[in-house]
């Protein structure tokens, strides 16, 4: 169990850079997930934390120790690899005793901690199998605990539920989430399962193009996203992005989605969620609504502070079991709204929906950061 | 209609057995021609009756062949040279073997400079005709002390070897999961421990595609072995062609097919014994099941 400090990390192949820059702080015992569409250089940040990959420049600290020129045999840390990667030749015991063995860990201890592995990931009765006898998911678990066998001070996770079908998958989540409460140990685990990362992570790392978009927990990443590309990436349905001009009346300041000739769309904002947007009074901004911040208006129904209503068309209508999205036409615009499962709507039909803007994030329209 | 075409099936089939038979015993002519005259007193051979079997059974040729010819100054028969063969053939594999599979390790886990220029260059090597190297492998067994002896011939099969089994290693670990690899090295394997405890019990089927090449193929020698070795260092080849072509006394051709045959069981047996293996091996780089 360790802290990891990131300081600077850059790579480049060439004249190529995959990695811009990186540094992250992790407390003992955090979980952080590094996300991102593939090519974000999320992998490549992770081969060279394991050491498997050498930086061109930067510097990575575990526990205090600097563990940049060491080689991935010194670093005390273990990683489970998405396809696994067990020995073929060798059973599943020798498999999680032989980082041990290398180790030159004494006989009995290995033993004894491959039983206590064993146990806690319920894979004693496969010890004896080699691995193309296995599943995936006892696969899965052979990996875990070959990684858990050596206690190390830091796990790298890489992708590993994305080779498991879709049940497994989220059992193995759950499983992985709860070994980390319990063993309390600092974790990287790169995915690019927005949905993954908002499970596990304590804290959260967007990439995109080599670039930490941002860094911070579930919550703020999900409803404080710092510019549209994560407010887009993190979340499902995506976060509806709507272009739309802030214009101030008195004080008051006004954010109106109409385009061309449509007929009026907006509403005057709370004073919170106007704060920010003083300065933007007259021009272009992006604002940024999650589907569930959206419910159909009823008549006669007193809004919040933070609510307003706003008219829009209904275009298309998905039920999921749970819940139904909704796909409107908000003055020309598409806006996607997570709504009870037993709505009745009509296709076309033109409605008033309640939007709650308690969470509202708006963007510059040119660099589409995050305007707070 | 389903008839007639069933027929010209079966027709077909007996045409197409026919053929591979008597093409099957074309090929295996000659070995019979050697076995059978093998076991004939010299007299029958004389009289002209190549193809027929022995009226007179004897095995008098092959213990002539293998204990009392005279090849060298002494009638030794091919015995010596036989266990000079093995004295050559089971270091010279092994050595040209484990190099390979070193080579093969390194030209595709690391990814250094330069790699693929040094694989082509070894590669190279492989084409190079035995004859160019003679007089510069003459100057370096003279330096070395190896002039004339088995160790000298070891070592130059060994060396011409190393670009087959580099290629044969360097094409199957090509093909190695990169992952297995980083995850031993994450695990704490140094350098031989990834080739040894992951690499090389993964890799049977090209070990044994390798051995049985390298093992045919310097078992066969005869220009190295003519021109490197004395008397007492002869492989069988050597022997063998000093055996048949000694211009002394009578040609005793019966004892010339006996000890052809000796020289060639070694090499029979491998085959036999593990030539689906190598089948298997040659087509396990490039099919992943």
């Amino acid at each position: 169990m360790a802290t990891l400090a990131l300081d600077g990390i850059k790579k480049s192949f060439g004249p190529v850079q995959i990695l811009h820059d990186i540094s992250i702080d992790l407390k003992d015992g955090e979980f952080l997930v590094l996300v991102g569409p593939s090519g974000c250089g999320k992998s490549t940040l992770m081969n060279i934390i394991a050491g498997l990959e050498e930086p061109s420049g930067g510097a990575l600290h575990l526990n205090g120790r600097d563990i940049t020129p060491l080689g991935p045999a010194d670093r005390n840390i273990a990683m489970v690899f998405q396809s696994y990667a067990l020995y073929p030749n060798m059973t599943v015991a020798k498999n999680i005793e032989f980082p041990l063995e290398m180790h030159r860990i004494d006989r009995s201890v290995r033993a004894e901690r491959v039983a206590k592995v064993a146990k806690l990931l319920q894979i004693e009765h496969l010890l004896e199998r080699k691995p193309r006898q296995l599943s995936g998911g006892q696969r899965q678990r052979v990996a875990i605990g070959r990684a858990l066998a050596r206690e190390p001070q830091l796990y790298l996770f890489d992708e590993p539920l994305s080779n498991l079908d879709a049940q497994l998958r989220l059992d193995m989540r759950t499983e992985i989430k709860k070994l980390h409460q319990r063993l309390k140990s600092t974790i990287v685990y790169v995915t690019h399962d927005q949905i993954e990362a908002m499970t596990l992570a304590t804290r959260i790392a967007v990439m995109k193009g080599g670039v930490l978009q941002q860094l911070g927990t579930p919550y703020e990443v999900y409803n404080r996203p710092a510019n549209t590309f994560v407010a887009s990436f993190m979340g499902s349905p995506r976060m509806n992005l709507l272009q739309a001009r802030v214009s101030g009346s008195g004080g008051a300041l006004e954010l109106s989605f109409t385009k061309g000739d449509r007929a009026h769309a907006g509403f005057v904002l709370p004073a919170a969620a106007a704060a920010p947007l003083q300065p933007y009074t007259g021009r272009e901004v992006i604002a940024g609504i999650r589907a569930e911040a959206v419910s159909i208006a009823r008549k006669g129904e007193t809004l919040g502070a933070n609510q307003r209503t706003l008219a829009a068309r209904v275009e298309v209508i998905e039920p999921t079991g749970a819940d139904t999205l909704v796909v409107l036409d908000v003055a020309g615009q598409e806006f996607t709204a997570r709504l009870d499962p037993d709505v009745d709507l009509v296709p076309g039909a033109m409605m008033d929906f309640q939007i709650d803007l308690s969470k509202l994030v708006c963007f510059d329209s040119q660099t589409e950061i995050l305007l707070s | 209609m389903a008839d007639t075409r069933d027929k010209g099936l079966v027709a077909g089939r007996i045409f197409l057995y026919l053929v591979l038979i008597f093409l099957a015993l074309l090929f295996l002519l000659p070995m019979y021609v050697m076995l059978a005259n093998s076991f004939k007193p010299l007299e029958e051979i004389r009289n002209g009756q190549l193809m027929a079997l022995p009226i007179d059974w004897t095995t008098a040729p092959w213990r002539s062949a293998w204990s009392t010819a005279q090849i060298g100054v002494q009638a030794t028969g091919l015995r010596p040279y036989f266990i000079n063969s093995f004295l050559l053939v089971i270091p010279a594999v092994a050595i040209s073997t484990m190099f390979g599979a070193l080579n093969g390790y390194i030209l595709t886990q690391f990814q250094f400079r330069g790699a693929n220029l040094l694989f082509a260059l070894m590669l190279f090597s492989v084409f190079i005709p035995f004859q160019i190297v003679l007089i510069p492998m003459a100057k370096t067994l003279g330096t070395l002390g190896l002039a004339g002896t088995v160790k000298g011939l070891v070592l130059v099969n060994s060396v011409y070897g190393i670009g087959f089994t580099t290629l044969f290693f360097r094409n199957y670990y090509a093909a190695f999961p990169v992952e297995l690899i980083r995850s031993a090295r994450m695990d704490g394997a140094r350098f031989f421990a990834v080739l040894f405890r992951i690499l090389l019990p993964s890799s049977s089927p090209i070990i044994i595609v390798t051995v049985i090449w390298q093992f045919t193929n310097i078992w066969n020698e005869f220009l190295f072995g003519a021109s490197f070795s004395d008397f007492s260092s002869f492989p069988l080849t050597v022997a063998l062609n000093n055996l048949v072509s000694s211009s002394t006394g009578v040609k005793e051709y019966n004892v010339h097919f006996a000890g052809a045959f000796i020289a060639a069981i070694p090499t029979l047996i491998v085959y036999v014994a593990s030539g689906k293996y190598f089948v298997r091996g040659l087509m396990a780089g490039s099919v992943k099941g």
